[in-house]
């Protein structure tokens, strides 16, 4: 039953406006700037001329259709790959299951561009496999272009599909799979007639947040896409081409950016709200031991596909120790590239620190009032608000960044190059996930502990946070260590906003690489990989178990 | 200190549906009162009304002469035991007991000494320092119980507040409450569906249906003379035979399957006259005699035998089918296909109108009547 308290002089009310506001300054205020520049000429007149010569031109379309391209490919394989492993992973007891987990979290965290280069420092034109191979006589395809690209965004995005799908796999009630057995359905033709309708739900969602990464993905498709130009290497041209020229035609991709994944959006919404169902196992799905042949393949299948995607990071902390001669590796190992990296770029790990936990705290504290807003106080207010937090999750990061660029550039809200618009960025960036799993875990409150409390007396406020808070407590440090490991990590909207007083760890490894300075890129690669173990292993000490659910 | 409540014309809407459309109500000062219904009654809608979590379209609510219906679920000073008992998990059984003392700005010894009291109320002293997880359905009822009665409420609201429980700790709870209730002497409004519950409990109970009341009264009152075919056949069996009153020489008769008359004294004299009747007959108001003896002629359809009592299914020669419920006998379980003569204790059978709107027998007392020259 829904709770309807008295309404007037609530202090939750109070609550909703600020949010209200910060949401029109820091996002409603830049996307309408961005849709402004975008129509608008300097002088004030109303023209769709950035529209005209973004779709004049095949360069500019086609990189629409490379983008969508990509992403279908990258998503379709992704679930294929990502299903069935976490499949076998739930129900059989795989060799070394708990490492197995953790590499394959591990894989989901790194910044994809990362993978990008170490897969061209692998199989790249004068790579170490493409040398090797070719010596005894095999030659290597080309891995730049669509095929590079899609190999490492699939890499890069399987394990959240992994993660997802383990998630619906453990909500489904075993005696569901007795069940079906009992009736004569077992083996493949109950995994693809009854678990996997059973995750289709999840499934749709993974499909989208593989999907919008992908399209959004900036850093892969710019390393190894050479001449297959996608859409946020447009933006990110556009942008940067902007900076010396036609403001109005990077605002107007920008736009086309955001037009274009909220038509994904609806069409994935559209498919979900058709599969809406929700489980609560009582007994979980026990893990069996499989038999010969078909227990080898499973290990060997699940132990590839992950070696294979955590193979660019095992090269990436090699290639930091090895020697360096100038910009090329010589043989040898020394800790020249640390020395450099900690001598160069000096800011970029307090930054990293600084910008990271600043973001995170503020997050958190907007995230945990807005579930409760949503989920407590469901009113028109409230419902923008749950809305207004979305509309970033299906931005690609980069429009976000030019966006931001676009409102906070003058007086009195000159923001641009500080610390400030680099937070701001993050918050809006990384807030949906925060929101969604602190939702999620206030749902698992039932309404009457709260209501108990005001009957005995204790004030809304103070309900709040002697109750609620402190029984929300797990679920939010668990969430904030994951959205820590993406904000660390975070590139797209970061690589617009940044300068050399905000630079930060992940965007160190980005100047590097694009500088052709691997050694050093490698050597920040591997703080930046280090430090995601450590918060994972943390993750894994606060929720008091090995099974990270997303 | 206790209360009275007074609940006047109340209405409770959400958007354009109706949930209580008018509904009126006297709690007595002390009373163990039970609300009874099937879900979606709105009982439990009531009750929330009551504490302040729902909002009141319409209508007065007092405690004594003060009118609560704005007045904070906080100030109303109520204490509630909810159906998942809410207790709070990240506390000590203690803790959550002393929660609302501690909201009061007690001096610390009283807090300490009225926890203690209702730790020893409702006897989980020995589980004080446990956390609530680990502590069985019952004792977490308990809990619940001492957090909602250490606050020295006006009124105690129970909202099912033994349906998680198993059946024979639900009967070992609902003596603890009842006998916890008699020693406070708190204003009790009590939520179930379970008429056999709320029998055991209350004081009266207030039998609802789609958002109204059906009958107010004391349990014996309700099983005996229901005001209507609702409350005949929601609390307790009963087999519902349509029938006609007949007058002849001056004498009411009723009559069953079979052209079988029985003459009936305690129809009400304004009704008593040829009309079509419903008669509502409970299992235990018809007795089994052996075939050929005077009585309404049927056949065995099967035996259940339930310990205590064993219970039959039966047909009439016109095919209705009806229960009975006869004492078990040592010697004898009647054969299924047995025909048989049944007695009818015709002083306790009801008789209402073909709509079930009204009983036309003698003897009822509905409390609700008092409201409806207000309504």
């Amino acid at each position: 039953m829904r709770a309807t308290l008295s309404k007037k002089g609530d202090v939750w009310r109070l609550v909703s406006v600020l949010i209200l506001v910060l949401y029109a300054v820091i996002l409603v205020y830049p996307l309408a700037r961005l849709l402004k520049v975008s129509v608008i000429t300097p002088d004030g007149h109303f023209s769709l001329d950035g529209f005209r010569a973004f779709f004049g031109q095949r360069y500019y379309v086609r990189s629409i259709s490379n983008s969508l391209k990509v992403s279908v490919a990258a998503t379709v394989i992704s679930l294929l790959v990502g299903v069935p492993l976490a499949y076998f992973y739930q129900m059989y007891e795989l060799k070394g299951k708990s490492l197995l987990q953790v590499l394959i979290i591990l894989c989901s965290m790194s910044a994809p561009f990362i993978g990008a280069y170490a897969w061209i420092v692998l199989m790249g034109r004068s790579g170490i496999f493409t040398k090797l191979l070719g010596g005894i006589g095999i030659k290597v395809g080309s891995i730049y272009g669509f095929k590079g690209i899609l190999l490492v965004l699939t890499l890069q995005l399987f394990p959240l599909v992994f993660l997802y799908t383990c998630g619906a796999l453990k909500n489904i009630d075993n005696s569901l799979l007795e069940a079906s057995i009992n009736m004569g359905r077992s083996g493949t033709k109950m995994f693809l007639t009854v678990v996997i309708p059973l995750c289709m739900p999840t499934i749709i969602a993974a499909a989208l947040l593989v999907f919008m990464r992908a399209f959004a993905d900036f850093g892969t498709p710019l390393l190894i896409g050479e001449g297959y130009k996608t859409f946020p290497v447009i933006i990110y041209d556009a942008y940067f081409a902007e900076t010396g020229g036609n403001r109005m035609f990077g605002a107007t991709v920008s736009i086309i950016g955001i037009i274009i994944t909220a038509c994904i959006f609806l069409i994935q919404n559209y498919f979900s709200n058709r599969h809406k169902f929700t489980m609560n196992a009582m007994h979980t799905i026990e893990r069996k031991q499989a038999h010969g042949l078909k227990n080898v393949l499973i290990n060997v299948y699940s132990w590839f596909v992950v070696a294979l995607a955590f193979m660019p990071q095992v090269y990436v902390i090699y290639s930091s120790f090895q020697k360096t001669s100038g910009k090329l590796f010589v043989p040898g190992y020394s800790l020249d590239s640390y020395r450099f990296a900690f001598t160069h770029l000096k800011k970029a790990i307090p930054n990293t620190f600084k910008i990271g936990i600043t973001a995170l705290a503020i997050m958190i504290v907007l995230a945990v009032l807005i579930a409760y807003l949503v989920v407590r106080r469901s009113n028109f207010a409230n419902k923008v608000i749950d809305t207004l937090s979305m509309v970033p999750y299906i931005i690609p990061g980069s429009v976000i960044g030019i966006a931001l660029v676009l409102a906070f550039s003058k007086r009195p809200l000159l923001l641009t190059g500080t610390v400030t618009i680099m937070v701001i960025a993050l918050i809006i960036r990384r807030i949906p996930y925060t929101i969604r799993s602190s939702v999620a875990v206030l749902q698992q409150i039932p309404l009457s502990i709260e209501e108990a409390a005001l009957s005995l007396g204790a004030s809304k406020m103070k309900t709040f946070f002697t109750i609620t808070v402190p029984m929300m407590g797990n679920g939010i440090i668990s969430g904030a260590i994951l959205s820590w490991v993406t904000i660390i990590t975070e590139l797209s909207t970061a690589v617009i906003l940044y300068n050399a007083n905000t630079i930060t760890l992940t965007l160190a490894v980005y100047t590097y690489v694009s500088r052709g300075s691997y050694g050093v890129a490698a050597a920040y690669a591997t703080i930046l990989t280090v430090t995601t173990i450590i918060s994972l292993l943390l993750y894994m000490r606060v929720t008091g178990n090995k099974e990270v659910t997303l | 200190m206790s209360v009275d409540i007074r609940i006047r014309n109340a209405v409770k809407k959400y958007g354009d549906n109706t949930i209580i459309p008018d509904l009126s109500l006297d709690i007595r000062e002390g009373e163990f009162f039970t609300l009874l219904g099937p879900s979606g009654c709105g009982k439990t809608t009531l009750l929330r009304m009551i504490a302040g979590f729902n909002t009141i379209e319409g209508g007065d609510f007092f405690f004594n002469d003060v009118r609560i219906n704005d007045m904070d679920p906080v100030k109303r000073n109520i204490g509630m035991v909810f159906q998942n008992y809410a207790i709070f998990p990240h506390l000590t059984v203690e803790k959550n007991v002393a929660f609302g003392l501690k909201n009061r700005n007690l001096p610390k010894e009283e807090i300490a000494a009225k926890t203690d009291q209702f730790l020893k109320l409702v006897k989980i002293e020995e589980y004080r320092t446990r956390m609530p997880e680990r502590l069985s359905g019952g004792q977490q009822q308990r809990v619940a119980l001492a957090r909602a009665l250490a606050i020295t409420p006006d009124v105690l609201l129970m909202d099912e507040p033994l349906s998680n429980l198993d059946a024979k700790l639900r009967v070992e709870m609902r003596t603890v409450i009842k006998e916890i209730q008699n020693e406070i002497g708190i204003t009790t409004v009590y939520v179930t569906h379970d008429q056999e519950e709320a029998m055991a409990v209350s004081d009266r109970i207030a039998v609802m249906n789609e958002g109204d009341i059906q009958q107010i009264g004391i349990p014996k009152a309700l099983y005996q003379r229901p005001a209507n075919l609702f409350v005949a056949s929601f609390i307790g069996l009963t087999n519902l035979i349509t029938s006609r009153l007949e007058i002849s020489n001056g004498q009411t008769y009723i009559c069953l399957p079979g052209e079988y008359k029985i003459p009936l004294d305690t129809i009400r004299k304004e009704e008593r006259r040829a009309q079509d009747v419903i008669l509502s007959i409970r299992p235990e108001e018809l007795y089994v005699k052996p075939f050929g003896e005077d009585g309404v002629a049927a056949y065995v359809d099967d035996a259940v035998f339930l310990g205590l009592n064993t219970h039959y299914f039966i047909h009439f020669e016109d095919g209705e089918k009806a229960e009975i419920i006869q004492e078990s006998q040592i010697d004898s379980i009647i054969e299924k296909g047995t025909k048989i003569s049944l007695g009818v204790k015709t002083d306790k059978i009801n008789v209402f109108d073909t709509e079930g709107k009204r009983n036309l027998v003698e003897g009822v007392v509905n409390d609700l009547d008092a409201y409806s020259g207000a309504l």
